[in-house]
């Protein structure tokens, strides 16, 4: 790393002067826990009798003959508490919360996952919490908003922008150059300004850390590929990153197709020719955006990753071509969902299925002796709205106009 | 004259300076130049020229929802050139690109840099590039004979305010309170220090914005900067009662 905060020309921190101190604070707190020896050790195990670590490898026997091909395991961050590897980020940085004695809480959300998993770790902590989250996202993602709010949450719909994502941390951005003082913002992802994709990085790689030990003792070797979907990068981090130095192992990255990349309806930014580098929301990388800058609209069936940025720390990756990316369209992805939900019993969330959709796209061609890790960042029943829609299941709708018609009467 | 000695000069006859905000395309470049023709009749002094971004963190909901209709109309960069090249021409007080780093960052920051000062504009605010990011763009600058406007907070502690203060040039931007544009700043014996602290950090004129809208605003300030700005305020009004409620809104402040 040559400037501090950079991962080859990307990374940074592009952010307004109020924030700069808060930052310089940030730094200090995340450095002294990271080279505090008990810190580790109190979130593993903080991690371990709250949410439910180690997660299990689990070997994926029936897609394995399916496929007839790579053996198949898949790494299950959808174990976690609140369903989603976006727990162990959210603990990680409520430690921090109480090292630096602030009462509360800010947080953007996309899916909702990290919003709920923020509103869980808020209330355990005994912190006051605000979650940002466009309009869009929180019509598509009711559930989440209900279980945010019955946490204690107070969730804000955010309606300027495209009302996804992006926006909800433009929002959140406001809120800290506001409330620094009292308030941590506790960012889902491994982008945004420096030290954020480095910290969230940190907390993840308990994912690759344990998956490194599980698989060397089922298989006595690291595994040949690791496949993980890419929304901001914080779960495929997570599990790549304890294997960068690993040459033999590749990793490859997930994006979102959306409706394809000739369509230009996706969120592809590495994956595509579309992504363009370019600094907004406190760090560069490569956006979706148009030739003067501006940001343009993505799209996925999958809110988490319905995002016009990458991490800094993927965009490095890509460029020095450790890490491989590709891209599921939404069809891929609820083939996918189908096919693991029927052969292994697992509900992948859409986020996930990314990662499952292409990695089953390569199965078939590779040799028996190949070694193949999917991350299972998340589970699916946050989708059930999306993904009956998707299955266009006759019984869910009617439960539906018949559930309606009950408010209806009262 | 650079924009120093342009601030310099006119302070020998008026207190405080009067800097003014609009968001270029916004409501439409027609009103724009309608509105700033009314802001040099009321005795503005500065006119700062907002570029649209789509992703303005530092900006609250005024500006923010100035910035995308603005974008939505089809609002492009050379559009605010133009609009910059026609009034600096036109009138003779100096005018500043307000924009986000991303804008000049994909145009080139050289070429952006030599097209502002083709186009008559004096210097560039910002808000989302920290000194330590902008080695390039304050070279640019330099080169161009732009002054980069930096910003000086209550929340940078002393040693950073001197290295704004020797990276900076033309003014300093205080930025009183926390926050992003648009809500009313209260001020307090802490702004009077945090102005003591940034008179202490540079010779170079300062100037104070964010949540500026009322005459004793105005009064308050006199005697401890050389600017005042007003940006969101002046939005508003123009919003709620037009052309001829911005001409009022203005005349209090002569
Ligand atoms: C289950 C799940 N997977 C993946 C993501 C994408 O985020 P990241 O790329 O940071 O892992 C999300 C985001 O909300 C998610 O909820």
């Amino acid at each position: 790393m040559n400037k501090e905060g950079y991962y080859g020309r990307f990374g940074g921190a592009f952010i307004p002067e109020i924030l700069m101190s808060t930052l310089v604070q940030l730094k200090k707190e995340f450095y002294a826990a990271k080279n505090d020896p008990t810190f580790w050790q109190e979130y593993v195990s903080l991690m371990s009798s709250y949410s439910c670590r180690p997660t299990p490898l689990t070997f994926a026997e029936n897609l394995t003959q399916h496929f007839d091909g790579a053996k198949i395991y898949i790494k299950r961050e959808d174990l976690n508490h609140t369903g989603a590897h976006k727990a162990n980020n959210v603990i990680g940085q409520g430690l921090l919360v109480k090292r630096m004695g602030k009462k509360r809480v800010i947080a953007e959300t996309g899916a909702g996952q990290h919003g709920v998993a923020t509103a869980t770790m808020a209330a355990k902590f005994g912190f006051d919490c605000t979650i940002y989250m466009g309009e869009v996202d929180v019509e598509r993602q009711r559930p989440n908003v209900f279980w945010m709010e019955q946490l204690g949450a107070t969730v804000v719909p955010v309606k300027d922008g495209t009302r996804i994502l992006k926006d909800a941390i433009n929002e959140a951005l406001r809120d800290w150059s506001t409330n620094m003082d009292s308030t941590h913002y506790v960012l889902g992802t491994a982008c945004g300004a420096h030290p954020f994709p480095e910290m969230v990085t940190y907390f993840q790689s308990i994912i690759g850390k344990e998956l490194k030990n599980q698989v060397l003792e089922k298989e006595g070797r690291l595994p040949d590929q690791i496949y993980a979907c890419v929304g901001g990068g914080s779960n495929a981090l997570g599990i790549f990153s304890e294997f960068l130095e690993d040459k033999q192992v590749e990793l490859h990255g997930v994006e979102a197709g959306g409706k394809g990349l000739e369509s230009g309806r996706h969120a592809s930014r590495l994956s595509s020719r579309d992504g363009k580098i370019g600094v907004a929301q406190g760090y560069k990388t490569f956006f979706l955006q148009n030739e003067e800058g501006q940001m343009k609209e993505t799209h996925s069936v999958a809110a988490g990753l319905d995002y016009v940025g990458v991490s800094p720390i993927l965009s490095y990756l890509k460029e020095s071509g450790r890490v491989i990316f590709h891209a599921a369209t939404d069809n891929e992805v609820i083939e996918a969902v189908k096919l693991a939900m029927r052969k292994e019993g697992i509900i992948p969330a859409l986020e996930s299925a990314h990662a499952f959709a292409y990695a089953f796209k390569q199965a078939p061609k590779l040799s028996k002796a190949i070694i193949l890790v999917i991350n299972l960042s998340g589970r699916g029943d946050k989708d059930i709205f999306t993904i009956a829609d998707a299955l266009g299941d006759e019984d869910w709708k009617q439960f539906i106009k018949d559930k309606a018609k009950t408010y209806e009467s009262h | 004259m650079n924009l120093t000695e342009y601030i310099k000069e006119k302070r020998i006859k008026k207190d405080l300076l009067f800097m003014a905000h609009l968001v270029c395309g916004f409501p439409d470049f027609q009103t724009n130049k309608e509105i700033i023709q009314i802001m040099v009749e009321m005795g503005v002094d500065i006119i700062e020229l907002q570029i649209p971004f789509s992703e303005p963190i530092a900006d609250g909901p005024t500006i923010l929802k100035a910035n995308q209709l603005s974008l939505m109309g089809g609002t492009k960069v050379k559009d605010c050139l133009d609009l910059m090249k026609e009034v600096s021409t036109q009138y003779s007080i100096p005018f500043l690109f307000m924009t986000y780093y991303n804008i000049l960052f994909c145009r080139g920051i050289d070429i952006f840099c030599q097209e502002t000062k083709k186009a008559g504009g004096k210097g560039l605010i910002i808000p989302d590039l920290p000194h330590e990011e902008g080695e390039d763009y304050l070279k640019s600058c330099q080169a161009n004979g732009l002054s980069p406007i930096l910003l000086m907070t209550v929340n940078s502690p002393p040693e950073r305010l001197r290295k704004i203060a020797e990276a900076g040039n033309g003014f300093f931007y205080c930025v009183a309170r926390r926050g992003v544009t648009g809500r009313k700043t209260q001020f307090s014996e802490e702004t009077i220090t945090f102005l003591k602290r940034c008179r202490q950090a540079t010779e170079l004129p300062l100037a104070v914005g964010l949540g500026i809208s009322r005459r004793e605003d105005f009064a308050f300030l006199q005697g401890k900067v050389d600017i005042a700005v007003i940006g969101s305020a002046i939005l508003r009004v123009f919003e709620k009662g037009g052309l001829s409620a911005l001409r009022n809104f203005l005349k209090e402040f002569q």
